[in-house]
């Protein structure tokens, strides 16, 4: 678990950018430590993938200040780019050269990097068997395994990456989820991943930045977030009727939805729900499932107070 | 120092790897065979008209026919002073006997420079010149390549070098491939043969003051020499472009426009007094040494020279801070 006693790889004090007058991003502040997966959380055109530019120097901030491995971003650009990989958005790599070629392209811009260390990172992205192959020829999960090896060339400090799981089937995602842990529980690598998708960052990270209309909302653990925050359960119950009455006791008349055939659908917090589970049984209701559903969607309409999301 | 080998090394297997340059080396060599056999059939057409294959007399039915045609009252005043020049100088080399036109490899080589340099070498050079940078953009690399740690300028500068590397190679190979093509219609002879460079226009007359006597592989390498400069002029301007626009083909739309339009305004508006401030004016450097004259009189070499460094001095200035300070935002 995280713990602020841990020296921040990565640290964001009140960065801006305004383009042409309107503001985009405004006060982001944050700090990501070693060892620890930090989730930024946030609807798409909320502004991560400016944020991200921002901290990887693509685009120079209005205000604030980045840092990363305790090296001034526009002070030292090279120092500090030196403790970062990334991805911003899509693994945009040389589509005409083979996996191999492109790494040996970010290995001579590195300067120091070895053809064992190029071997290394294609065996921990398992691509050994494609690497010589033109990338043009690769699927989307091997162009994204391709642009994280290309990431870790350098043996950085910090990863980032930007909506790591699009385009990936849900093996990919379970494969890439162990792998982002794997990194940051061993190696003691900073992540810093963006999604828009709650469930994802739940499951991958320990802290968690919600960013809304351009403003960081939210800092916080999973476990807070997940506590304290009302969610939307959805049980798969037999007779409705009854399971309904049932839940209704608890959230008042009118507040429970029906789905499907069998499934009921409420808004209540954890507690709640425990105490919901046990009433259920206690009634003789057959409970197949309980699940969380749409927790995102929940947590931004409390957290910005019913302000619309994409 | 060692960085900025290896950020060349990348940018050269880049343009190898995605085939740019064998773009332009294909090209050439579709092309030059047609030029040569142009070339030939022109000239077997005027053996005929001769009828007998002797220079001397061919060299004289031309200067009778520039001669007639100069009777003409129907010819402007600037054509009538360029008639009066071809003539003048083949009279030069007639009295001296000396074969202007010796048919040869080296002959054929170096008028395919003196005629390429205002279009068709800049054509050739923008294949490279304008994909170089925009192409990052295009393809979305350009964020894996700025977040490296290696400075914007630096990058730039890789880019720049393998630029004028390929120019070089281009410039090289046409050349060597219109020698060697060439070689094959008209023989592998004539390098040696005595050529007079010097010729200029001064007061409407002939200016032979300066002219001077030098063997034909001389003359060759002058002549790619200042095309090369002209190129060097086209790659950075282009350079610019492909900083300046993103998409790869809207620049090479472009740089296109700027060199068609240039060369259309320049001959049809050559008293147009801004044109010889326009950098498409001074692409025929070679003109200088060949004696023919030139679409803006009162030009000198020197001048046409500063012209197109100035230009090129702009450009990389305009491409570098471009590029250091742009935001990279799709």
């Amino acid at each position: 678990m995280p713990s602020n006693k841990r020296p921040a790889a990565l640290s964001v004090r009140g960065l801006q950018k305004a383009i042409g007058g309107r503001t985009i991003v405004e006060d982001i502040t944050f700090d990501v430590c070693e060892g620890e997966v930090f989730g930024f959380l946030g609807p798409n055109g909320a502004g991560k993938t400016t944020t991200i530019r921002m901290i990887v120097g693509l685009i120079k901030p209005t205000n604030g200040q980045v840092q990363i491995g305790g090296f001034d971003l526009r002070q030292n650009f090279i120092e500090a780019m030196r403790c970062v990989g990334c991805i911003v958005e899509n693994p945009e790599l040389y589509k005409y050269m083979t996996g191999w070629q492109n790494l040996e392209h970010f290995a001579n811009m590195l300067g120091d990097v070895t053809d064992e260390r190029i071997e290394e990172v294609v065996r921990l992205v398992k691509l050994e068997n494609r690497v010589h192959d033109k990338v043009r020829t690769y699927s989307l999960g091997m162009r994204q395994r391709l642009g994280i090896a290309q990431a870790l060339l350098g043996r950085p400090k910090l990863l980032i990456l930007d909506e790591p799981t699009n385009g990936l089937d849900p093996a990919g995602i379970r494969e890439l989820r162990e792998f982002i842990r794997k990194l940051a529980r061993e190696e003691g690598l900073a992540v810093f991943v963006s999604s828009h998708l709650l469930s994802e960052v739940q499951m991958m990270c320990d802290r968690i930045a919600i960013i809304g209309n351009g403003k960081i909302l939210r800092v916080a653990t999973v476990e807070e977030i997940v506590q304290s925050e009302i969610n939307r359960i959805e049980w798969t119950v037999e007779p409705r009727e009854l399971a309904v009455r049932v839940i209704e006791e608890e959230v008042g008349d009118g507040r429970v939805d029906l789905l499907g055939v069998n499934k009921v659908v409420a808004t209540l917090n954890q507690a709640q729900t425990a105490h919901v589970n046990e009433r259920l049984i206690a009634a003789g209701v057959k409970l197949y499932s309980v699940q969380l559903q749409g927790q995102l969607e929940e947590l931004f309409l409390e957290i910005t107070g019913g302000d619309s999301i994409a | 120092m060692r960085n900025l080998l290896g950020l060349v090394e990348n940018e050269t297997l880049k343009v190898v790897r995605k085939k740019r340059f064998l773009v332009v080396l294909l090209i050439l060599l579709v092309l030059i065979p047609l030029f040569a056999y142009g070339q030939q059939t022109q000239q077997e057409r005027l053996k005929a008209k001769v009828g007998i294959n002797d220079w001397r007399i061919q060299l004289q039915q031309q200067i009778t026919d520039t001669e007639r045609r100069l009777q003409s009252a129907s010819l402007s005043d600037e054509y009538k002073k360029v008639l009066t020049m071809q003539k003048e100088q083949n009279r030069y080399y007639l009295d001296r006997g000396i074969n202007p036109a010796e048919t040869g490899a080296s002959t054929f080589t170096r008028v395919f420079m003196q005629f390429g340099s205002q279009l068709f070498m800049p054509l050739l050079i923008i294949v490279v010149a304008a994909d170089i940078v925009s192409t990052e953009h295009t393809d979305g690399t350009v964020k894996l390549l700025l977040t490296r740690p290696v400075k914007r300028w630096k990058i730039l500068l890789s880019k720049y070098i393998t630029l004028l590397l390929f120019t070089g190679l281009t410039v090289m190979a046409m050349g060597v491939f219109s020698y060697l093509i060439s070689g094959l219609f008209f023989g592998y002879k004539g390098w040696d043969a005595p050529m007079f460079t010097g010729f200029s226009m001064s007061g409407g007359g002939i200016d032979t003051s300066a002219v001077q006597m030098i063997p034909q592989w001389k003359l060759v390498l002058m002549n790619y020499g200042l095309g090369f400069v002209a190129a060097i002029t086209v790659a950075t301007l282009s350079f610019m472009v492909s900083v300046l626009i993103r998409s790869t083909a809207a620049g090479m739309g472009v740089m296109m426009a700027v060199l068609i339009g240039g060369t259309i305004l320049v001959q049809m508006a050559s008293d147009f007094p801004l044109s010889k401030y326009l950098f498409v004016t001074h692409l025929r450097l070679t003109d200088y040494i060949n004696g023919t004259p030139l679409p803006i009189p009162d030009l000198t070499l020197p001048f046409s020279l500063a012209m197109l460094g100035l230009w090129s001095l702009g450009a990389l200035i305009v491409a570098f801070v471009t590029f250091s300070r742009r935001d990279v935002l799709a």
